[in-house]
């Protein structure tokens, strides 16, 4: 027998939990010891984006120093080199969206389908797929490089989107996730119905996949956000890089003859890096404290 | 899960699917190898002067690269002169990082710059295997006399010329006079000398060093060539002999020993943020390194503005002959494979042997070209930075002194990237230098035998 | 009527699914790693071309001591700085889940936050971290009269590196185990409430064995991530060129071989090689779970 209560949350302290259970102080004191482990050399970055170029070398690491230049910093960091950094801004807008998202939507829908059918060849499929992660990736790239390159998507920005539409660990949490938050009985229902199974997918199960996909969705987008090996491999030309290939590159250049020194931009720039990630973060928890049907549900 | 014979079939045909498919896409590039050049030919393509020219004059394009920051305004004044001409300046990336990049597409067989900025060190290995296009079909080793005996060998491998110079790295002593005075040193003319400072003032703070050095294989070959020493030799395009019981390599390894046990290299590693901050605060008393370093200096450590001075390389023997060794600097080179190789020459050309080098020099490059490195204007700038120096003098004498004769192995770049694993080692672990250098010696040699070089071992 | 135990049997509507990622995913990695194991069959020297070589690029990598000694470095990464991460988020996730936090999607964001950074970041950051000169630990030095050791040195360097790696990945395994932590259902919380069965019961009972399946998730792909050690290592190198070596780990060792010397098939010999243990590794740690859980 099935109940559906979409409203009811499964979490206890939810609303539904007449007795919420007490905050706990020394937790919360014990996990403030964790968030300032996490949160240091994010303040450092913080810290020394706001310091010029001088006074980085010059001033204490951990607190501000000089004059405060943290404007003057993000204003340079855009002009730098006509702009380049707000075209690899957009670069990685879009490596992130097409690749990101299309590897979301690939994983979903591959790991609703191992999840759900039992199909001739389903046990080789995930043999190889794990087996074709193990290969260490390093390795693997100038292959990849001399493949691309025969096929002419070496420094073109497909060179890097269709890697990244492959993202195996998703596939297996999609997967393990499907299995458990889509029964098996709504689905029948839907047949029974003379739902199609590519309806009964879309109408159904997505809604119930929804805090996974936004799990895999999140990771896919930092992977593909913090991309840098394969990238740069496979560009030559700045105007393709992503943001990481292109902050490496301004590090570099302090070490070469004559080279002028922008750490402050590296450092800030890499500030201007990660704030995009925090918002992205932000704004796909709110999916998941959207309410879960599958947790009412007895299996 | 029971497979029923339907099940395996299907089976079956999902993984030959599967195989097929994967092997149809590699098997797109398995075929094609494209075999790496059995060796430069020292006759390339010839074209004269009034060829050159017509190619100049008519539209066309070119893609360099290159990180050397004074070649924007070289490559405009160059578009400015042939307005014919586009330049496509790329920044692929810097050193290593760059010789990565060209050796996937030479490998690879497109995607090839027309011109590309190589190290010294790392020429003889794109020259060796054929990458580049040699120069002297195009006239251009007949500015051998614009340049030095030692700058020019560094290009002209094997009789044939593979790229023109466009900065050197003579080595000099820079030190930080403020240190100097604060701890009674004297500048020292001897490496003898610069020991006993390196003790005096180790002793005095300890927490301040005579120099950096954590086993970097530039310094290292560079030191060593300074010392005399030759270990490696290199004849055709395929013999190489390795030394390792060169003369120069124990005396300099003898005397450095010294150094590393009693702490007295400060083992930061360089051009990090906390090496600018060392140069900047004191900590580092002297650098013994390219002459291009004035330009990172300015650039870089602002803080001991007015503190540095530079002064000629230590010798071995005291009262002898100035002598000196190259640290870095670049050539530029036509790739082979470049579509448009007379422009590309004619490009390497101004921009090293031509108006370019007059605007390198001017933006903070130190020139190769004997016209500029003679010119009044180039000896008597006397930077602030250097507390009104005429530091160019001092550089140019050192240009003028680097010892003949050294070669890099057709293979440098990777031995200087497993360096760090014996004689880094020996950093770390105080243990003998030679013994470290030799250990490296072999294993360089034993990738060039499994490389297919004929390399001898002494 | 009842309803059937087992999935659909439509036979190829699975493949349906299925497909689309198989398609990348066939181009993207597959085809690369037959190439792979192509180029590891032969040997292509910068004197004297390609040519067959049959398995003696595998009999050389039997008895090359930098690759079993980058292995052994590996292995011993993973013994120790897997079940330390793991442990650690999974007692933030916990601790996220009990509701019992002040803030908690302050913790949630915080503990993330370090996975969104780039290498190249993360670099700058450490490198300021583990400095002892002008770093925080010469801060540390300095303030409290002490000496610590290098953190870059030979005895430290792989916890230094394993620090680094705890940092970064905690909240990304911590954010696993909570979306699966989500989605026990509510039914079971309201029989513990009945039974008054305390926290600590609800962990171990509940939570625990709901979170089986991301757990093992989480220890098959950190193992996989272990034994394919290289950012972090390779961009600490030019910190400290002498302790960590172009072999450290065998996917530097394979990095090194390629793009530094050229040798791209016994690159691929390696990248094979490891490729096989891990594979090895992982499924031996899959079936240890199942034959556990009785499956």
């Amino acid at each position: 027998m099935t109940v559906l209560t979409p409203a009811k949350p499964a979490r206890p302290g939810g609303r539904w939990n007449p007795r919420r259970p007490r905050r706990s102080k020394s937790l919360t004191a014990v996990m403030t010891l964790g968030l300032i482990y996490a949160l240091l050399p994010l303040f450092w970055l913080l810290v020394n984006a706001s310091k010029t170029q001088a006074s980085l070398f010059s001033t204490q690491g951990l607190w501000f120093g000089g004059h405060f230049a943290l404007f003057d910093n993000i204003r340079a960091t855009f002009a730098y080199d006509h702009g380049v950094f707000l075209r690899w801004f957009g670069n990685t807008l879009l490596y992130v969206v097409v690749g990101a998202g299309g590897a979301t939507v690939l994983a979903t829908v591959a790991g609703y389908g191992l999840a759900k059918f039992s199909f001739p060849g389903k046990r080789v499929v995930f043999a190889v797929v794990l087996g074709a992660v193990t290969v260490p990736g390093t390795a693997l790239a100038v292959p990849t490089f001399l493949m691309f390159s025969k096929l002419g998507l070496t420094n073109t920005p497909w060179a890097i989107i269709i890697p990244s539409l492959v993202n195996p660990f998703g596939l297996y949490l999609m997967w393990i996730y499907a299995r458990d938050a889509v029964p098996n009985e709504l689905l029948e229902a839907a047949r029974v119905d003379g739902a199609r199974e590519w309806r009964a997918f879309f109408s159904i199960a997505l809604r119930l996949l929804r805090p996974g996909m936004v799990t895999v969705l999140l990771f896919s987008v930092v992977g593909v956000w913090n991309n840098y090996f394969l990238p740069l491999i496979m560009l030559s030309q700045p105007d393709w890089y992503p943001l990481t290939v292109g902050l490496n590159q301004w590090n570099a250049q302090s070490s070469t003859v004559g080279g002028q020194a922008i750490y402050n931009l590296v450092i800030t720039g890499s500030l201007l890096t990660v704030v995009p990630i925090v918002i992205a973060f932000l704004f796909m928890q709110r999916y998941w404290q959207s309410g879960l049907a599958a947790g009412s549900v007895k299996q | 899960m029971i497979p029923t014979t339907r099940a395996v079939r299907g089976w079956r045909r999902g993984a030959a699917a599967l195989a097929v498919g994967a092997l149809a896409a590699a098997g797109l590039t398995a075929c094609s190898s494209s075999g790496s050049g059995s060796g430069a030919g020292s006759s390339g393509p010839t074209a004269n002067a009034s060829a050159i020219a017509a190619a100049l004059a008519k539209k066309s394009s070119i893609t360099v690269w290159a990180w050397a920051p004074q070649d924007k305004d070289i490559v405009a004044a160059f578009e400015k002169k042939y307005p014919n001409v586009t330049v496509n300046l790329v920044n692929a990336g810097t050193t290593t990082a760059e010789y990565t990049k060209l050796q996937n597409v030479v490998k690879a067989g497109s995607g090839i710059p027309d011109v590309a900025q190589i190290e010294y060190y790392a020429l003889p290995q794109f020259a060796l295997s054929g990458s580049v296009q040699p120069l002297d079909g195009y006239g251009l080793d007949s500015l051998k006399s614009d340049f030095s005996q030692a700058v020019w060998d560094s290009v002209d491998i094997n009789g044939q010329l593979d790229g023109l110079p466009q900065d050197t790295g003579p080595m000099a002593l820079f030190y930080n006079k403020k240190d100097f005075d604060q701890y009674g040193l004297t500048v020292p003319t001897t490496w003898d000398q610069y020991i006993a400072d390196a003790k005096k003032l180790h002793a005095a703070n300890p927490k301040d060093y005579i120099t950096s050095d954590n086993g970097d294989p530039g310094f290292i070959t560079s030191m060593v060539w300074d010392a005399g020493g030759q270990p490696f030799k290199t004849s055709g395009t395929t013999n190489v002999t390795v030394n390792t019981s060169d003369a120069g390599t124990k005396k300099f390894a003898d005397a450095w020993n010294q150094m590393v046990d009693q702490n007295l290299v400060d083992p930061i590693s360089g051009w990090t943020d906390q090496w600018y901050t060392a140069l900047g605060n004191g900590t580092i008393a002297t650098l013994v390194t390219g002459a291009w370093m004035p330009g990172d200096f300015e650039s870089d450590v602002a803080a001991a503005s007015g503190d540095w001075r530079v002064a000629p390389m230590p010798t071995w023997t005291a009262g002898g002959q100035a002598a000196t060794a190259e640290s870095g600097g670049s050539a530029y080179s036509v790739m082979k494979g470049s579509s448009n190789p007379l422009v590309a020459a004619a490009f390497v050309q101004f921009m090293n042997a031509g108006d370019g080098e007059t605007v390198f020099a001017n933006e903070g490059g130190f020139p190769s070209l004997n016209s500029v490195l003679d010119s009044s204007s180039f000896l008597n700038a006397a930077p602030a930075y250097f507390g009104g120096q005429k530091i160019n003098q001092v550089l140019s004498d050192a240009a003028k002194s680097v010892i003949p004769g050294w070669s890099y192995l057709p293979f440098q770049v990777y031995a200087n990237s497993i360096f760090p694993d014996s004689v880094g080692q020996a950093y770390s672990k105080k243990t003998d230098l030679n013994a470290a250098i030799k250990t490296w010696l072999n294993a360089s040699a034993q990738y060039g035998q499994q490389q297919g070089f004929t390399v001898s071992v002494n | 009527m009842s309803p059937p135990k087992h999935p659909s049997r439509r036979r190829w509507t699975g493949w349906g699914f299925v497909g689309p990622f198989l398609v990348v995913f066939l181009f993207a990695l597959v085809a690369p790693v037959v190439y792979a194991v192509y180029l590891s069959l032969y040997q292509n020297r910068l004197i004297g071309g390609n040519r067959f070589a049959g398995l003696a690029n595998y009999r050389l990598a039997l008895v090359d001591g930098q690759l079993w000694s980058g292995l052994g470095r590996v292995g011993l990464f993973l013994v120790v700085q897997v079940p330390v991460m793991l442990v650690l988020a999974l007692g933030v996730a916990l601790a996220l889940d009990s509701a019992r936090l002040y803030w908690s999607p302050l913790y949630r964001l915080g503990v993330f936050l370090p996975y969104a950074v780039p290498a190249v970041v993360a670099a700058l950051m450490w490198g300021f971290m583990y400095g002892t000169q002008f770093g925080l630990v010469g801060d540390v030095d300095r303030v409290v009269h002490a000496s610590l050791p290098d953190p870059f040195s030979n005895a430290l360097v792989l916890a230094s590196i394993g620090n680094i790696v705890t940092w970064e990945f905690v909240g990304y395994n911590m954010l696993i185990f909570y979306a699966a932590l989500r989605v026990v259902p509510g039914e079971l919380y309201e029989a513990a409430e009945l039974d008054h069965a305390s926290v600590w019961r609800v962990i171990w009972h509940i939570k625990l064995p709901a979170l089986r399946p991301a757990v093992l998730v989480a220890v098959i792909f950190s193992i996989i991530g272990s034994f394919q050690l290289f950012n972090e290592p390779n961009i600490l190198k030019p910190l400290s060129p002498d302790t960590i070596s172009s072999y450290f780990t065998p996917n530097m060792y394979a990095y090194n071989l390629s793009f530094a010397g050229q040798e791209y098939n016994y690159s691929a010999t390696v990248a094979v090689v490891m490729g096989l243990i891990t594979m090895l590794v992982a499924y031996v740690v899959q079936r240890a779970a199942a034959r556990n859980q009785g499956a």
